[in-house]
C-alpha cells in the first residue's frame, strides 16, 4: 500500500525509535503533522516557539544519549529553530531537525515563508538535506540519526518541500546505510596507545583534562579506572562535568576561565596532560601561549579536525574516549600516590570562596541546592553568572547531570532543556537555575511544562539584568554599563502563578532552607526567585590574553 | 604557500556551496577551484588550490573530510603530478600586429579560436607559469578579456586518486 512521503517520515522516526518529538506547525509543514494525527506511537510536544523545541529536543538528547527530534514550517519556523540547531552543534549534541518547505515549484521565488534554511544552517550541522524525491525519505532519516548519533554527534537538518510531502511512495525502510563520505574511526591507532600509556607511566606530575567526549562516549567508568590506577588528578572542562566525581578525591573541578584555582595551577604545573574528549576551546587554555607550558600533550578525540587546531597534540589519538582509554588501561601501571599528589593536595587547600555579605549570595543558594540534593538531580542552566556559580558551586558527581549550553553560550537554553530533561527521565528531579535575563528569553515554556504535568523546579536568580555582562563591562569597559539593568521588570512570583505554578521570593539567607525544603518537596512545577545583588561577580576570573595560572580572586 | 588539494565529492546538488562555504567561514583563502565530474557520474572532482601555510592546509583537508558529501581529499605534489589550465584571452588585434600575436601564439602552441576585425580570442593550455608568460607577452596589444578556468591536475604514472571500492 502507497502511503504519503510525510506518513512514511512518521514511520521513518517510529522505526528509529523516537519516543517524543518536539515542535510547532504551520502551513508548509501541515502534511507532516497531519500524518503525526494518527500517529500511534510517537508523542508531539507543542513548545511555544520554535527555538524552544530544539532546545527540548537537545536537552532530551543530552539527558537519554539518544537522538533528539524537533520539527517546524518553513521560513521563520526553521528560522526559529536556527539558535537551537546552532546551540547542539557546538556542544556535539546529536538532533535531528525537521522543517517543512514550500513546494518544490516555488523554491527560489521568494513565496511566503520561504527561507534557504539548509544554505542558512549549512555552517552549524553535521549535515543536511532538502529533500527532492519523496521515495529518498526513508533513507535521508535512517541516513540522519545515523549520522548524528555516530561520530562525533552533532545536528542534522531535513528539509521536506509540501509537496514532496504528499507524493505517495511504497514505505520500505532501509536496513543498511552507504555512506561513502562518512567512516567515522573509533579506534585508537595501537602505536599511539602504546606512546600514550608510555607517558602515562613515565609522568611525574600528570592531569587529565576530562571534556564532553567523556560524557557523550559513557567513559566515566573508564575515566575513573585511569584515574585511579595511576593516581591522575582530573580537572574537567565545563562540557565535561559529571564525567568524574567531583566528590572524589582526584577531583580538581572545573578548569578555565572560571575554573578552580588548584585546577588551573596544576595543569599549568603538569608535565602531562591527557585531553580526553575535550577541544581545548579559547575559554578553557586562556592564552594558548602559556597553556600548560611545562607538559607534553595527549589529545584523545573523535574528530581528527580538533587534533591540532587549538593546541598542538604531542601525542594525538583519533578515536572514541571510552575504547581507547579501554586500550590504554591495559598498557598503564599501577601507581602509589606520588609527591605530584601530595602537592596537588597543598594546591586544593587555596581554594575558591565568596564574600558572604549581608546580602543573599547566589553561591550559597547553589552549595545550599548542593548539599541538599547531592548531586541527584539534573540541572540545567541558561548562561551568565548563575551558569559559571553552578559549574563552580554544584557538586556534580554523574555523568548527563549538567545540561547547560556551552560551546555557544545561549540564553533561553535552560528552561526548554529542562522540559526535554523531564522526558528523558521523568523519574529525576530537574532542576532550572536562571537569572532573571534568560528567563525572559524562553518563559512561555512555563505553558508547555504546565500542560504535560512536568515537575520543573525553578531557582531564579533576580539581579534585575545581564550580571556576566555587567562584570565584563566592570573589566574591559572601567565601569561603563551599557544597556546591562533592566528598567523594568515584572513580578515573577505573579507570572508564574498566572501559569498555576506556585513561586515565592526570598530576600535573604535565613530564607533559604525553607525555600530549598519546598522547592523540594513540590510535586509539580515551582518557582522560587532569590534577590541577589547584580554586583556579585563570578570568581576567580582569568582576564582575555592571561594564562589561566593567572586568576582574579583564586 | 599554493597547495593542490584533488577532493573527490558526491555529484549532488549544494556540495560546492558546501565546500566554498567552509571555505568563507573557516577564513581559507581559495586561489583556484574547478570542478567537474570524473569517470563515475556519481562523482565529481574539484582541484583545489589552497592558499596558506602546512597548518592551513591541513585544516582545510580535515575539515573538508567532514564533510559527509566529501568522499576523499588528496594533496598533489607538483612533482609527481601533471597540472593544466585553460586560458582564454581576447587580445586587440588590428591587422597591423596581427601576424606579430599569430607569431607568439605558434610558439606558445596556443590556438587562435576567434577573430573579428579588431581583435582575437586565443586558447592556451599550460601550467600556471605558461600561462602567465603568454599573458606577460600579449599585455602590450592590449587584453580586452582574460578568463581562466582554473587549474586542474592529475598524478603521474600509475598513481591514481580514486575512492576504495567497498568489499
Amino acid at each position: 500500500m502507497k502511503i504519503t512521503a510525510a506518513e512514511a517520515l512518521i514511520r521513518s522516526l517510529e522505526m528509529e525509535g523516537v519516543e517524543v518529538v518536539f515542535g510547532y506547525p504551520g502551513g508548509a509543514i501541515l502534511p507532516v503533522y497531519d500524518s503525526l494525527f494518527h500517529a500511534k506511537k510517537l508523542k508531539h510536544i507543542l513548545t511555544r516557539s520554535e527555538q524552544a523545541a530544539a532546545h527540548a529536543a537537545s536537552g532530551y538528547a543530552r539527558v537519554s544519549g539518544r537522538v533528539g527530534v524537533c520539527m517546524a514550517t518553513s521560513g521563520p519556523g526553521a528560522t526559529n529553530l536556527v539558535t537551537g540547531i546552532a546551540t547542539a552543534y557546538m556542544d556535539s549534541i546529536p538532533v535531528v531537525a525537521i522543517t517543512g518547505q514550500v513546494s518544490t515549484s516555488l523554491i527560489g521565488r521568494d513565496v511566503f515563508q520561504e527561507v534557504d534554511i539548509t544554505g542558512a544552517t549549512a555552517p552549524f550541522t553535521k549535515h543536511n538535506y532538502l529533500v527532492k524525491r519523496a521515495e529518498d525519505i526513508p533513507r535521508i532519516v535512517k541516513e540522519a540519526f545515523y549520522i548524528a548519533s555516530t561520530g562525533r554527534p552533532g545536528p542534522v537538518l531535513i528539509d521536506l518541500p509540501k509537496d514532496v510531502a504528499e507524493t505517495k511512495i511504497e514505505f520500505k525502510y532501509p536496513e543498511q546505510i552507504t555512506l561513502r563520505g562518512y567512516k567515522p574511526k573509533y579506534e585508537g591507532h595501537p602505536l599511539q596507545i602504546s606512546r600514550a600509556a608510555e607517558a602515562i607511566n613515565k609522568a611525574l606530575r600528570p592531569v587529565i583534562c576530562a571534556g564532553g567526549g567523556v560524557n557523550s562516549s559513557g567513559a566515566e567508568q573508564e575515566l575513573m579506572e585511569l584515574a585511579e590506577k595511576a593516581q591522575i588528578p582530573v580537572a574537567t572542562t565545563l562540557m565535561g562535568i559529571g564525567a568524574f566525581p567531583e566528590n572524589h578525591p582526584l577531583s580538581l573541578g572545573m578548569m578555565g576561565m572560571h575554573g578552580t584555582p588548584y585546577a588551573n595551577r596544576a595543569v599549568t604545573e603538569s608535565d602531562l596532560v591527557i585531553a580526553t574528549g575535550a577541544r581545548f576551546g579559547d575559554r578553557l587554555t586562556g592564552r594558548v601561549a602559556g597553556f600548560a607550558p611545562k607538559a607534553r600533550i595527549i589529545h584523545i578525540d573523535i574528530d581528527p579536525a580538533e587534533i591540532g587546531k587549538n593546541v598542538k597534540a604531542d601525542i594525538p589519538i583519533v578515536g572514541n574516549v571510552k575504547r581507547v582509554l579501554e586500550e590504554i588501561l591495559k598498557e598503564v601501571h599501577q601507581k602509589q600516590p606520588t609527591e605530584w599528589n601530595e602537592r596537588i593536595a597543598e594546591l586544593k587547600k587555596n581554594t575558591f570562596t565568596y564574600d558572604k555579605k549581608n546580602k543573599l549570595c547566589p553561591q550559597e543558594i547553589i552549595e545550599e541546592l548542593s548539599r541538599r540534593t547531592a548531586g541527584n538531580a539534573i540541572i540545567t542552566t541558561e548562561v551568565g553568572s548563575h551558569q559559571m556559580w553552578v559549574a563552580q558551586y554544584y557538586r556534580f558527581i554523574k555523568p548527563r547531570t549538567f545540561i547547560s549550553s556551552g560551546g555557544l553560550g545561549t540564553m533561553g537554553y535552560g528552561l526548554p532543556a529542562a522540559i526535554g530533561a523531564k522526558f528523558a527521565k521523568p523519574d529525576e528531579t530537574v532542576i532550572n537555575i536562571c537569572g532573571d535575563g534568560s528567563f525572559q528569553m524562553n518563559l512561555a515554556e512555563m505553558a508547555t511544562a504546565v500542560e504535560n504535568n512536568l515537575s520543573i523546579k525553578m531557582i531564579l536568580f533576580n539581579n534585575q539584568g545581564l550580571g556576566l555582562v555587567r562584570q565584563l563591562q566592570e573589566f574591559y569597559c572601567k565601569k561603563r554599563y551599557s544597556q546591562v539593568y533592566f528598567g523594568f521588570v515584572p513580578d515573577f512570583v505573579k507570572l508564574a502563578e498566572s501559569y498555576r505554578i506556585p513561586a515565592m521570593r526570598i530576600e535573604s539567607r535565613d530564607e533559604l532552607p525553607g525555600a530549598i525544603d519546598r522547592l523540594i518537596a513540590e510535586k509539580g512545577c515551582f518557582l522560587l526567585e532569590c534577590m541577589v545583588d547584580i554586583y556579585e561577580n563570578v570568581y576567580p576570573m582569568v582576564l582575555n590574553g592571561s594564562p589561566i595560572n593567572e586568576m582574579i580572586g583564586g | 604557500m599554493k597547495t593542490t588539494l584533488s577532493v573527490l565529492v558526491e555529484n549532488h546538488p549544494g556540495v560546492l556551496s558546501r565546500v566554498a562555504g567552509l571555505f568563507s567561514r573557516r577564513g581559507f583563502n581559495i586561489d583556484s577551484l574547478a570542478v567537474g565530474t570524473t569517470e563515475n557520474p556519481d562523482i565529481s572532482r574539484m582541484t583545489i588550490v589552497v592558499d596558506g601555510d602546512d597548518y592551513i592546509v591541513e585544516q582545510v583537508k580535515k575539515q573538508l573530510n567532514k564533510l559527509v558529501d566529501v568522499i576523499k581529499v588528496s594533496k598533489i605534489i607538483p612533482e609527481e603530478s601533471v597540472s593544466r589550465e585553460l586560458v582564454l584571452i581576447k587580445v586587440d588585434a588590428e591587422p597591423q600586429v596581427r601576424s606579430e600575436i599569430i607569431h607568439i601564439a605558434e610558439i606558445f602552441r596556443a590556438n587562435i579560436v576567434d577573430v573579428s576585425r579588431k581583435s582575437m580570442i586565443i586558447e592556451l593550455t599550460g601550467d600556471k607559469d605558461k600561462v602567465t608568460a603568454f599573458e606577460e607577452l600579449l599585455k602590450p596589444f592590449g587584453i580586452k578579456e582574460l578568463v581562466r578556468t582554473g587549474i586542474i591536475a592529475v598524478n603521474r604514472g600509475t598513481k591514481t586518486i580514486k575512492i576504495e571500492e567497498e568489499d
